[in-house]
């Protein structure tokens, strides 16, 4: 009896304020409209940032580090010369047949001091594969002045601009090294600069140096060994399953570990949400906006309906049900826009999710640093239903207060109201 | 025993600096199954005493028991379920909800008593054919002259055949005929029924339906006497 009764009561409450949010149409549809344009703003606006961090943290890794990499355990931690890989060439050739999908390139390590004529700096240089390190970073690609590394055993070096700039080089000039080999030894050698990159990287441009792996080899006596194998397996979101075989595969090779880009780059994710954390402010300022424009609205609704509520009073109705009725109101009409916007919204990001999304300008930069320039908007089911359900949420909290309203009116008084 | 007691009720309003006197040391006995019509001049309290009377307007002081039970003490929530289950409401502005039709208006108050829906189809059915209002039910308050829609209100308010019905100016816009026919359905719930009416109306017509006959000026009863109907 009380279950029906409530039943009937609450089939009562929707209906009426079914009828009622259609008494004003068009302050309705405007209410609603607000809500479905800042919901399918946010949809396609969240969806393309969690589509740009993907692509920021990829373009990131795909600059130098990769996507994972193979190490000997503890050499991230403090890269000592002699944490090495034996074989190193080999080991990744054996990964690129074995798992196809992933890109591989073997890498040695080294600090030494680099002369010019004039100067000299302290800094890292790594030997890597000239043809295989295309398929996992993008400086041979940047190289602006001269040309990438092509000889694999030829005493040849490639820097960034800005060590070029203090060393004060161009290429076809020579720079010695000074460094210590993997066993202790001296290790020197005269290398000439092939080419200089640009990668856009300050860090980069100021501090990597690449040398032709089987020369390192052979200047600092590895001994055919190396210190990484950087990995590439495309997109991010294939990284793991990849990892998993590669493990598997790396168990007969003892103390050897496989890290992936988290792991390589801690705080990478989170220094490039924060970069774009901007956007925030602005979705927040766009859901307070709709909810003030709901509270506006329903203030409205509620006070040129204070006669008729002080009638409903009047006949034994408690201000509860009415409270409840201007909620349900609210949550029509908030869930008129939910359901429009994330559909209009999920068809706009659905179809730049394929077609891709070019930031105006994007181009020039894109050609310029070697990266792609369209986002692909992230087409998960939180990034497009997160906005919508924040402004649905602030939109019933908008209701509170003119819901509120109702526990003050006095039946008489109301009834007496134009 | 009585069914209402009013003991000394006022009600006052201050207007500017002069007093108006909404009720001004009423009393009142009301039996039970009374047939009582409240007459005056306008503006001498039969609204303020009917409101009182239904716990829709505090009272500056006074008593009001209805079957022992003090409606002056009632917390809002306690008046409301009493006003809900056992008062029918005339007002003297029809006031019916605006985006219901006739039909859900009459039944709007049963449907929150919890009534299941045949029997609310059922009564408002044959409450409407009653004050004349057949063929009308799906209409909305707007598709409805005055004289109509006064009697959906009526309607709504006696559907649920309450203890007591409060009817303010029921009779203001029908005809006679109309009227004839609203008194003797009124007369007859009366009657059969033992439901309670107090009818507030400037009509001599309707006066002369009551049992007892009760007059206000300047919010006092200044006569209050029986006659036959
Ligand atoms: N909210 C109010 N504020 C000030 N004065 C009021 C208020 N409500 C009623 N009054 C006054 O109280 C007095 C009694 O009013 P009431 O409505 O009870 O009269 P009534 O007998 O019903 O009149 P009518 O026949 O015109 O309906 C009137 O003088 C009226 O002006
Ligand atoms: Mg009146």
């Amino acid at each position: 009896m009380a279950a029906r009764r409530r039943d009937a009561a609450l089939g009562l409450s929707l209906r009426l304020a079914w009828r009622n949010i259609w008494r004003q149409k068009r302050r309705t549809w405007l209410t609603a409209l607000a809500m479905i344009f800042s919901n399918v703003l946010l949809v396609f606006m969240i969806a393309l940032q969690f589509g740009s961090y993907e692509m920021m943290i990829n373009n990131s890794l795909r600059l130098f580090i990769g996507q994972a990499q193979v190490q000997r355990a503890g050499y991230h931690d403090e890269q000592k010369m002699r944490l090495s890989i034996p074989d190193v060439a080999d080991l990744a050739a054996s990964i690129r047949r074995e798992l196809p999908s992933l890109s591989a390139a073997a890498r040695a390590n080294a600090f030494v001091l680099l002369s010019s004529k004039d100067r000299s700096f302290a800094t890292r240089i790594v030997g890597v594969e000239p043809a295989h390190e295309p398929g996992l970073s993008t400086i041979p690609g940047l190289v602006t002045e001269g040309r990438y590394l092509d000889d694999p055993t030829a005493a040849e070096i490639v820097i960034g601009s800005v060590m070029a700039r203090n060393l004060k080089v161009a290429t076809g000039d020579e720079l010695t090294f000074l460094g210590s080999g993997r066993d202790g030894s001296f290790a020197a050698g005269v290398v000439t600069v092939a080419g200089i990159f640009n990668s856009g990287s300050a860090d980069l441009d100021r501090s990597l140096a690449e040398v032709p792996l089987a020369y390192f080899q052979d200047a600092f006596t590895m001994a055919g060994a190396g210190h990484e194998i950087a990995l590439s397996a495309g997109a991010l979101d294939d990284v793991p399953a990849a990892l998993e075989v590669l493990s598997t595969m790396l168990n007969e090779h003892q103390g050897l570990v496989v890290l992936d880009w988290n792991a390589l780059m801690p705080g990478l994710k989170q220094a490039i949400q924060a970069d774009m954390s901007s956007g925030w402010f602005m979705y927040g300022v766009l859901i307070i906006l709709v909810a003030f424009s709901v509270l506006n609205t329903q203030l409205m609704s509620v006070l040129e309906r204070t006669r008729e509520f002080g009638v409903i009073m009047a006949l034994g109705i408690k201000p509860r049900r009415l409270a409840l009725l201007v909620l349900f109101e609210t949550f029509l009409m908030a869930a008129l826009g939910l359901l429009i916007g994330v559909l209009l919204g999920a068809a706009i990001t659905g179809y730049f999710s394929t077609a891709g999304f070019a930031y105006p300008g994007m181009e020039d930069l894109g050609a310029k640093f070697n990266l792609p320039s369209v986002v692909y908007p992230s087409m998960d089911l939180f990034a497009i239903l997160l906005g919508p359900s924040v402004v649905f949420v602030f939109c019933l909290l908008a209701a509170i207060y003119p819901a509120l309203k109702l526990y003050g009116l006095k039946p008489v008084e109301a009834m007496g109201a134009v | 025993m009585s069914a209402i007691i009013c003991t000394d009720l006022c009600k006052y309003y201050q207007q500017g600096d002069s007093v108006i006197k909404g009720l001004d040391h009423v009393n009142l006995e009301i039996a039970a199954g009374s047939f009582i019509c409240l007459s005056g001049p306008s503006g001498s309290g039969k609204t303020t005493l009917l409101n009182a009377i239904g716990g829709l307007d505090r009272l500056d002081s006074g008593q009001i028991s209805i079957n022992g039970e003090r409606v002056d003490l009632l917390g809002k929530a306690a008046l409301a379920d009493l006003r809900l289950h056992s008062i029918g409401f005339v007002f003297q502005a029809y006031n019916l909800i605006p985006v219901l039709s006739a039909r859900e208006n009459v039944e709007f108050v049963m449907q929150v008593q919890g009534v299941s829906a045949t029997k609310r189809r059922q009564r408002s059915m044959k409450i409407l054919q009653e004050v004349g209002l057949e063929g009308m039910e799906d209409r909305r308050p707007a598709q409805l002259s005055g004289g109509q829609q006064q009697r959906v209100a009526v309607a709504r308010a006696i559907v649920s055949q309450p203890k007591l019905v409060l009817a303010d100016e029921p009779t203001a816009n029908l005809d006679s005929k109309s009227m004839e026919k609203l008194m003797t359905h009124f007369r007859e719930l009366n009657q059969v029924h033992q439901v309670t009416f107090m009818i507030a109306t400037h009509d001599q017509r309707v006066m002369n339906w009551a049992e007892r006959r009760i007059y206000m000026v300047d919010g006092q009863v200044t006569r209050d006497e029986m006659q036959d109907p």
